[in-house]
């Protein structure tokens, strides 16, 4: 087989204590490609930090830091493209207004816009009972 | 949070000693930077030469930090940032708000 075919479906608690098994997931998928051309270590940190961020705003702004929701993700890398889809269980939120940075001393705001930095699409759709955070990536 | 605090002539070392700065230890950091600041200790030197990995909550703890340090006429310092953990501050433009210091030693001189 000549590209990577990896599929990863997980669901943990609503609770930051996950967050760095979630982020080493995608840390050490982007040690594990067999084909990848790029800095792999570099990958590895992005990946952590989406898979991390992504979560951690599904924790507290989507799922409103109920600890007995779960958040449901996704890792999927077909023919060299990496989804990335997560899901929550609230009423959402507007994504369009983290796109952009914001001023340098803002305390909050900086996940989505860093998740839009590494990743070269982004949606925040409605998914049943809830929303999907989806994103993905072009692995050359 | 594994932390360690040491009073180093006028300025305070605040030592993260974990893996990762994220949105589940990051208000731990703040927290115990605005009990320094309470005291009095408005100089602080953080160094993250322990973590490989800080996500934008940890860079939020630390906005603060530096928020509250310079509003107290103190100053907020790093030192010790990996690769990785440094390119998060320039992704973000940080590196242009923190003075960041390859050492310990090289902050602490910084402050006499």
């Amino acid at each position: 087989m000549n590209t990577d075919r990896i599929e990863v479906d997980i669901k943990v608690p609503n609770q930051t204590r996950y967050l760095c098994l979630i982020g080493h997931i995608g840390e050490n998928i982007a040690l594990a490609l067999k084909h990848y051309g790029g800095d792999r270590e570099k990958l590895a940190y992005e990946l952590n930090l989406v898979l991390t961020e992504a979560m951690a705003n599904a924790i507290q702004h989507a799922n409103e830091g109920d600890p007995a929701r779960e958040v449901h993700i996704e890792i999927g890398i077909i023919e060299r493209n990496l989804t990335i889809r997560v899901y929550d269980h609230g009423q959402g939120f507007d994504i369009r207004q983290f796109a952009e940075p914001g001023h340098p001393l803002d305390e909050h705001g900086r996940g989505i816009y860093l998740i839009h930095t590494i990743m070269d699409q982004v949606s925040y759709l409605p998914s049943s009972g809830g929303h999907v955070l989806e994103m993905s990536k072009k692995l050359d | 949070m594994n932390l360690s605090i040491e009073q180093r002539g006028s300025a305070v070392l605040l030592a993260v000693h974990e893996e990762r700065l994220d949105a589940h230890n990051s208000s731990e950091l703040k927290a115990q930077m605005l009990k320094l600041f309470e005291e009095g200790k408005n100089n602080l030197i953080v160094d993250l030469q322990a973590v490989r990995f800080v996500d934008s909550s940890g860079l939020g703890a630390l906005v603060s930090g530096f928020k509250n340090a310079s509003s107290r006429n103190g100053s907020l310092k790093l030192s010790g940032l990996q690769l990785q953990v440094k390119s998060m501050f320039e992704l973000t433009r940080l590196h242009r708000v923190f003075e960041i210091f390859s050492d310990v030693d090289e902050a602490l001189a910084s402050f006499s």
